[in-house]
């Protein structure tokens, strides 16, 4: 048994403590937009924000979150930052088969909001390095990120 | 109806709305708001989970499979092996149409039967109540195992007495040659030779998407299969295996997380097929990445060795190229990669004297089939080495070099094609240079020493001529004036699927949310043959043409009786029918529903079919086999780090002559996330084998490029409109992913002069090869 905030409502997973998170959150919260890529934490598919702070929830178990507020994508979708970098991903042409596309933009919302300046492409490139995508060559992706970044810090 | 492709491979001159522009697909939000359903996001109550069972061995005999404490374990329902699966090995022709003798067949088996051939190939299939009771079914699972000797390089594998890996005397699977004139007189000629042996390495597709399918029997009795699969046609497989007739199987693809080439032989389909067939119940399989980089066909190891002549003042007389192909331990479409690259092996340069022998042999590694650039990507870096060499030793500029060699139209290629189409490939490659000319490389500071170089790429696109290439659309006009379009084609995340509505919404005037696109069914969508090949714009873009422009005719007779009788002067623009004569407009809407009150029936399906050859009779080839070619340069500036050999990619330029654009978005989406795949391919990809046991068997060391490893792209879209697709379209899927790693090597050899010959350029390749100066 397990008890966290997801995407802001109390939820109470059935789901042994052991379970990887992100399996729990697929499986038995129906967060299908945590998307699981590799497992081993490289490809970043996965990431969720854990009390504010973007993690990849295939290298934890479940009971790791306990108490704790877990937001996937779906849970930003009154975030203003988080809903227009969908709209700069989708409009820069940054998604291509889209598989990296939920964890991209959870990440990428973390930084824009943390920055207090536009972020440089430099910036965006550092801080997207643990999100791998295999079809856009990052370039477009760097570019949608850049936009919102100038947008919400002017 | 079927059109042939000079009918419209034509460039319309008057402007367009859609078809060019910066538009966004519209399943571009939906993925970017985690709303999109991949493969693993369906999931139905009482479904099983499957896990399959692989070797732990590359070669070894199956003594006996013992599955029954597996069996007892609670919430298990059913331990497969290949004796319970009615075909386990079936000839597999791998998607063609028409028989092509045994050359280009090859033995698809679902799992081993007395003996495995590589490291992790399937044994046991377990269908179970949860991921982890399948788990501790399959530590159950007792397998007898007697290793044996096998064969891990091609080297060995061609030895007098080497072990048979297929069970044959020979490992040689295929072989083909090209001859023209006379090289050794040619080389006696040569003014300057350059001789060099490449080596590639096996390569992983790494789409971020693992392998993922469910099947169930439905109510009729009908197995369905819903996956992420680039060729929804291996429906057919899978009902040869299982016994059933061809209009018993049915596969619903999904949105597809990437494919390059890794989802076009079958992954999950024939285990969660066997499965839902034995158990009466869903069954689901998602493979894990170990599973995926394990369990996947590869991009084909090649040993290349060149020989070049040219003259003094620059021109080639002669290449000599042995080319040695790893096929792994099965066939798949190794003889069709062997072919790409015998019909490659020269590049877009006019040769008079040549000679290629080409060979794919067995061996216990695992086996190599499609990967994006099909058997052009490795010969691309060994004759693009060669001609910078060239260039170098005649003291020669490489665009200047290039330029007095590359085919043009009405070039006779090597395998006896006359190619009659324009070839811009000067006209790109001088942009490319000229654009990384712009900026100066910077002077060598502290360890670091930069280099700039330059490398062409010439790529087909669509299939081979000879395989009878065929695609289908099925267009419907509502009464409202929107359309519906059903259309086979797989997405695999390259826009598959928007360039069909772009085309609709061009043709019939309507706006990008007037028309929706339903694909990839087996049997609900006309089939539309495989994304692969780079062959979906040119093909279904072609039947989708084909469709609109009849129903375009239909509208039009209706229409004259409300713009006059001049049809060809009637263009479709945003919701109405005009007249270009005098203004006059009718709403297409009317027109439509007076199609319906009159019985004109307003849905068609247009069947496309690609130009067709005879089927290459011997090994040496003298025809033609691809419809068309993309032709392109690719340059980079590098810095290499002489203290620890890194090589950074600092600027990259990639070109090409796409024909027309459809998406500008798309097209440069392509020639960016190409660009980046090759470079992973130049300096940090390689599947390890040793003995052929995999040890890459995570992203933590099969290491794709990150944001860190890439700089911004500068892409360079030329429109020579001279393409075969719709609008003079040429296919760049596979193009964008080549020419980048020769380049690379090439800026190598700029900053240090060193020659790196094995790809990839790691920091040990490059190091070892500074010490040895």
């Amino acid at each position: 048994m397990t008890s966290l905030i997801l995407n802001g409502e109390q939820w109470t997973t059935a789901v042994n403590p052991t379970t990887r998170l992100s399996a729990a959150l697929r499986e038995s919260g129906g967060a299908l937009d945590v998307k699981e890529g590799c497992l081993t934490g490289h490809c970043g598919a996965c990431t969720i924000l854990l009390d504010g702070q973007p993690v990849k929830s295939c290298l934890l178990v479940s009971g790791q979150a306990e108490g704790r507020s877990v937001i996937s994508l779906k849970g930003l979708s009154t975030d203003p930052v988080a809903t227009y970098l969908q709209e700069s991903f989708s409009r820069a042409g940054a998604v291509q088969c889209g598989f990296c596309t939920p964890g991209m933009i959870i990440v990428a919302t973390a930084l824009v909001k943390a920055s207090e300046v536009p972020l440089s492409r430099d910036d965006i490139r550092a801080g997207l390095v643990g999100n791998l995508c295999r079809c856009t060559g990052y370039h477009k992706i760097v570019t949608a990120v850049e936009e919102a970044s100038y947008v919400h810090e002017s | 109806m079927s059109t042939k492709a000079e009918t419209l491979g034509t460039a319309p001159t008057e402007p367009r709305r859609i078809i060019g522009k910066r538009l966004e697909k519209k399943d571009a939000l939906a993925k970017a708001q985690g709303r999109l359903p991949y493969a693993a996001d369906f999931s139905a109550s009482d479904m099983l989970y499957a896990k399959v069972v692989r070797s732990p061995y590359a070669v070894a005999a199956i003594a006996e499979i013992n599955t029954e404490s597996a069996k007892t374990v609670p919430g298990v329902r059913a331990v497969l092996t290949a004796k319970d699966i009615p075909h386990n090995s079936i000839v597999s022709r791998f998607g063609q149409s028409t028989d092509l003798g045994r050359q280009f067949e090859g033995t698809y088996r679902v799992l081993a039967e007395d003996q495995v051939r590589y490291y992790g190939e399937p044994v046991v299939l377990i269908a179970a109540d949860s991921p982890e009771i399948a788990e501790k079914a399959a530590e159950l699972i007792d397998v007898e195992y007697e290793p044996m000797p096998g064969v891990f390089t091609v080297q060995d594998a061609m030895k007098q007495g080497a072990p048979g890996v297929g069970g044959e005397k020979s490992n040689v699977v295929s072989h083909f040659e090209v001859r023209r004139g006379n090289v050794e007189e040619a080389f006696a000629s040569a003014d300057v030779i350059v001789e060099n042996t490449y080596t590639v390495p096996m390569a992983d597709h790494a789409y971020l998407e693992p392998e993922s399918g469910m099947a169930w029997m439905d109510e009729n009795g009908v197995l369905v299969i819903r996956v992420a699969t680039q060729v929804i046609e291996h429906c057919y497989d899978i009902a040869d295996i299982l016994a059933l007739s061809h209009s018993q199987v049915r596969v619903a693809g999904t949105w597809v997380g990437g494919g390059f080439g890794g989802k076009e032989d079958m992954t999950v389909e024939p285990y969660i097929a066997v499965l839902a067939w034995a158990t009466k119940r869903p069954v689901k399989l998602t493979f894990t990445r170990q599973d995926s980089l394990i369990g996947h066909g590869k991009r084909h190891p090649f040993t290349m060795t060149y020989k070049t002549g040219v003259k003094r003042t620059g021109e080639l007389v002669a290449v000599k190229a042995e080319l040695i192909a790893d096929a792994g331990a099965y066939v798949t479409l190794t003889p069709w990669v062997l072919l790409y690259a015998t019909a490659n092996a020269c590049g877009p340069y006019e040769v008079p004297h040549v000679e290629i022998s080409a060979t794919a042999v067995l061996t216990n590694n695992c086996p190599s089939s499609a990967y994006r650039g099909f058997g052009a990507v490795q010969p691309n870096v060994a004759y693009e080495s060669q001609m910078d060499e060239l260039a170098r030793q005649l003291g020669m500029g490489p665009v200047e070099f290039r330029r007095k060699n590359l085919i043009q139209q009405g070039s006779q290629l090597p395998h006896g094609h006359h190619y009659d189409r324009p070839v811009l490939a000067d006209t790109v490659g001088s942009q490319v240079w000229e654009a990384i000319q712009a900026r100066p490389l910077p002077s060598p500071r502290g360890d670091l020493r930069f280099g700039r170089g330059i490398a062409y790429s010439m790529t087909s696109y669509g299939r081979l001529m000879f395989l009878r290439d065929t695609s289908r659309c099925w267009i419907r006009l509502e009464r409202d004036g929107t359309a519906v379009v059903r259309c086979g084609v797989p997405d695999i995340g390259g826009g598959q699927v928007s360039s069909l509505r772009f085309i609709v919404c061009e043709e019939l005037g309507l706006g990008v949310d007037q028309v929706e696109v339903y694909n990839a069914d087996s049997v609900l969508t006309p089939l539309a043959g495989t994304t692969t090949a780079t062959r979906q714009l040119y093909m279904s873009g072609n039947a989708t043409l084909a469709a609109a422009h009849e129903l375009k005719r239909r509208l039009s007779e209706k229409a004259k009786s409300h713009l006059g009788p001049d049809i060809d002067r009637f263009a479709f623009e945003d919701g109405y029918i005009i007249s270009q004569t005098d203004n006059r407009r009718v709403a297409l809407s009317e027109i439509i529903n007076e199609c319906y009150h009159d019985g004109v029936e307003m849905y068609y399906e247009a069947q496309f079919n690609a130009p067709v050859v005879d089927i290459p009779t011997s090994a040496e080839l003298n025809t033609p086999l691809f419809a068309d070619y993309t032709f392109g340069a690719q340059a980079v500036d590098v810095a290499v780090d002489t203290k620890t050999g890194k090589v950074d990619v600092m600027r990259v330029v990639n070109g090409l002559d796409v024909g027309t654009v459809i998406n500008r978005l798309n097209c440069e989406g392509q020639m960016e996330g190409g660009t980046v795949q090759n470079l992973g391919y130049a300096l940090t990809e390689e599947v390890t084998a040793p003995d052929g046991i995999m040890t890459s068997t995570t992203f933590g060391e099969y290491l794709i490029p990150t944001t860190l490893d890439v700089p911004d792209i500068e892409t360079i879209v030329i429109e020579s409109g001279t393409g075969v697709g719709p609008y003079g379209a040429k296919g760049v899927g596979e193009p964008s992913c080549n020419g980048i790693a020769p380049a690379i090597l090439n800026a190598i050899q700029d900053a240090v002069g060193i020659r790196v010959t094995s790809l990839p350029a790691s920091p040990e390749r490059v190091l070892s090869a500074l010490q040895a100066l």
